[in-house]
């Protein structure tokens, strides 16, 4: 039961929690956010909720729905349709009050504070949000741009068209033919991503095309998220179907031969070539300098704030900045960033401090077929004398095996952080 | 939110008898409890308001004792979990007292 003291203090917090945050100089103050995934669309919501809706809140997107990334591999796999991934985002004018311009953001003029589109209309900005995610280096693998620009190879790892291009080639190929994925080194967008989608496509092949093999062809020393998880699965679930080969880092793709070629491994031939090439930040992160680091491939940000090192009143947020130790380029890590950014623009706009101690969590859930799946998870604090996140120690983990449990959770996981960024 | 009002009216009472450094004081405070919670809001949806309950429990308007056992528990192993005994361990005594006060006083 409680006591008076505590009723008294419960009732203390009550008044004080969920009020609003001062008016003052916030009203009327202008948010853009650039990019409508799992990082812009959170920040544009937590801007409007966090701010009592004080703040003005535009968010620049070309696509007219959300396509989730996670989940997108069941779509290629065949157990899901992509409608089942799609959302709104119509829900954050109407829940929200934000703004939605259908547009492509082309540039950042940083001490004008505007934001140029590509329909020749300007943004000006207070605070500017920038969630562009990633961008596909097409030249890091020779003939993989021409192979695009004629749909004969596509990644797929942006859900949406491509993933229904990859899923009708797989459809088209015969059964004892061979789908091949080629993996990047690190880091890279959805670290379980292609071992997910190596798991989805042998699913498919098990029960439609059981003479055909899977081929995972990674550029790395060994499975970058969940190894023991996936290769056992690998070992005993698909033991016949899929292959997985170390240290084949792909340089020229020849779709007309089914041909890869890697830096020093033999050549490999496959009927569907799924080539990931090397990632960078999303085009306008680059064009405007914001990417940084890492021969400027990533966006460093002060992760205190998630404010760009480069540009005062930019935040960039989700896949395209340059990581802290073991945070992952993932959906749920940027819906995370986006709150802690989020904050951090409502403190500043009504002159406070952000939080010296922002958290994150992570979670990536992985479905090893239909209905098994497997997770990782981690919590990471802000450790203000090093001025950057790290894992809790003793934190995070990962699940003893697959179990249709966690499959429920996954897809609860998915449902209530499209909720969570758009509703 | 039908209580904002009565909120409102109680932050302004508060606003009244505080100076104005200890009124800034209490709405940053707000504003840090706010974003550590959003943490959670991932599974258990924005502000605790669960889209999937039961299969992932709301914590919006739970009482602030059940959500700390609940969190010890997971922390020490005695309630058994897929992800919650990883996660929990993320969190100080502290933080997670701030959370849970914060889901009480939510509208589920």
């Amino acid at each position: 039961m409680m006591d008076r003291r505590s009723f008294l203090q419960a009732g203390a917090a009550l008044a004080l929690i969920g009020s609003s945050v001062p008016v003052r100089a916030m009203r009327g103050a202008k948010v853009v956010v650039i990019g409508g995934g799992y990082g812009g669309a959170t920040a544009a919501k937590y801007v409007r909720m966090l701010s009592d809706r004080q703040i003005d809140v535009t968010l620049v997107e070309p696509n007219k729905e959300f396509i989730s990334c996670p989940l997108s591999n069941l779509v290629i796999g065949g157990s899901r349709k992509i409608a089942d991934i799609s959302r709104p985002y119509a829900t954050l004018t109407k829940n929200h009050g934000i703004t939605i311009a259908q547009d492509y953001a082309t540039a950042i003029d940083t001490t004008a504070r505007t934001v140029t589109l590509a329909s020749g209309n300007t943004l000006s900005y207070d605070k500017l949000v920038v969630s562009p995610g990633i961008d596909l280096n097409m030249n890091s693998i020779d003939g993989l741009a021409d192979a695009y620009a004629s749909e004969q190879i596509v990644q797929a790892w942006k859900a949406g068209p491509e993933t229904l291009i990859l899923r009708r080639q797989l459809e088209a190929m015969p059964d004892g033919g061979v789908y091949a994925i080629t993996i990047p080194e690190a880091p890279f967008r959805c670290p379980p991503g292609p071992y997910e989608r190596a798991c989805q496509v042998a699913w498919y092949f098990s029960k439609f095309k059981p003479k055909s093999k899977v081929l995972v062809l990674d550029a790395n020393q060994d499975v970058v998220s969940k190894p023991g998880l996936f290769k056992k699965a690998w070992a005993e679930q698909y033991k016949d179907i899929i292959e997985y080969r170390n240290q084949h880092k792909a340089i020229a793709v020849s779709p007309k031969d089914g041909l890869i070629k890697f830096d020093v491994q033999a050549d490999v031939k496959a009927d569907v070539i799924n080539a990931l090439p090397a990632m960078r930040a999303g085009v306008i992160a680059q064009r405007t300098g914001l990417a940084n680091m890492a021969n400027n491939r990533w966006c460093g940000v002060n992760y205190q704030s998630f404010e760009s090192a480069v540009a005062k009143d930019v935040f960039v947020i989700g896949d395209s900045i340059q990581v802290a130790q073991l945070m992952p380029k993932s959906g749920h890590m940027a819906n995370n960033h986006a709150k802690v950014a989020a904050a951090a623009i409502v403190a500043q706009l009504g002159g406070m401090d952000p939080n010296p101690q922002p958290m994150l969590t992570n979670t990536c859930y992985s479905f090893i077929d239909d209905k098994h799946v497997v997770h990782v998870a981690s919590v990471h604090e802000y450790v203000t004398t090093e001025r950057t996140f790290k894992v809790v120690a003793g934190s995070g983990g990962v699940s003893t095996g697959p179990t249709e449990r966690e499959g429920g959770y996954a897809n609860h996981w998915a449902r209530t952080i499209w909720s969570d960024m758009l509703e | 939110m039908p209580i904002k009002i009565f909120r409102a009216g109680m932050v302004f009472g508060l606003y009244l008898i505080m100076t104005s450094s200890a009124a800034e004081a209490t709405d940053v405070q707000i504003l840090y409890t706010q974003s550590l919670a959003a943490t959670c809001a991932n599974c258990h949806g924005t502000q605790g308001k669960s889209v999937t309950n039961p299969s992932v429990l709301g914590l919006a308007g739970r009482p602030s004792a059940y959500i700390i056992e609940q969190m010890q528990a997971f922390k020490t192993g005695t309630r058994e979990a897929t992800i919650m005994h990883q996660i929990a361990k993320g969190y100080t005594n502290e933080q997670i007292k701030q959370m849970a006060d914060y889901f009480a006083s939510q509208k589920p």
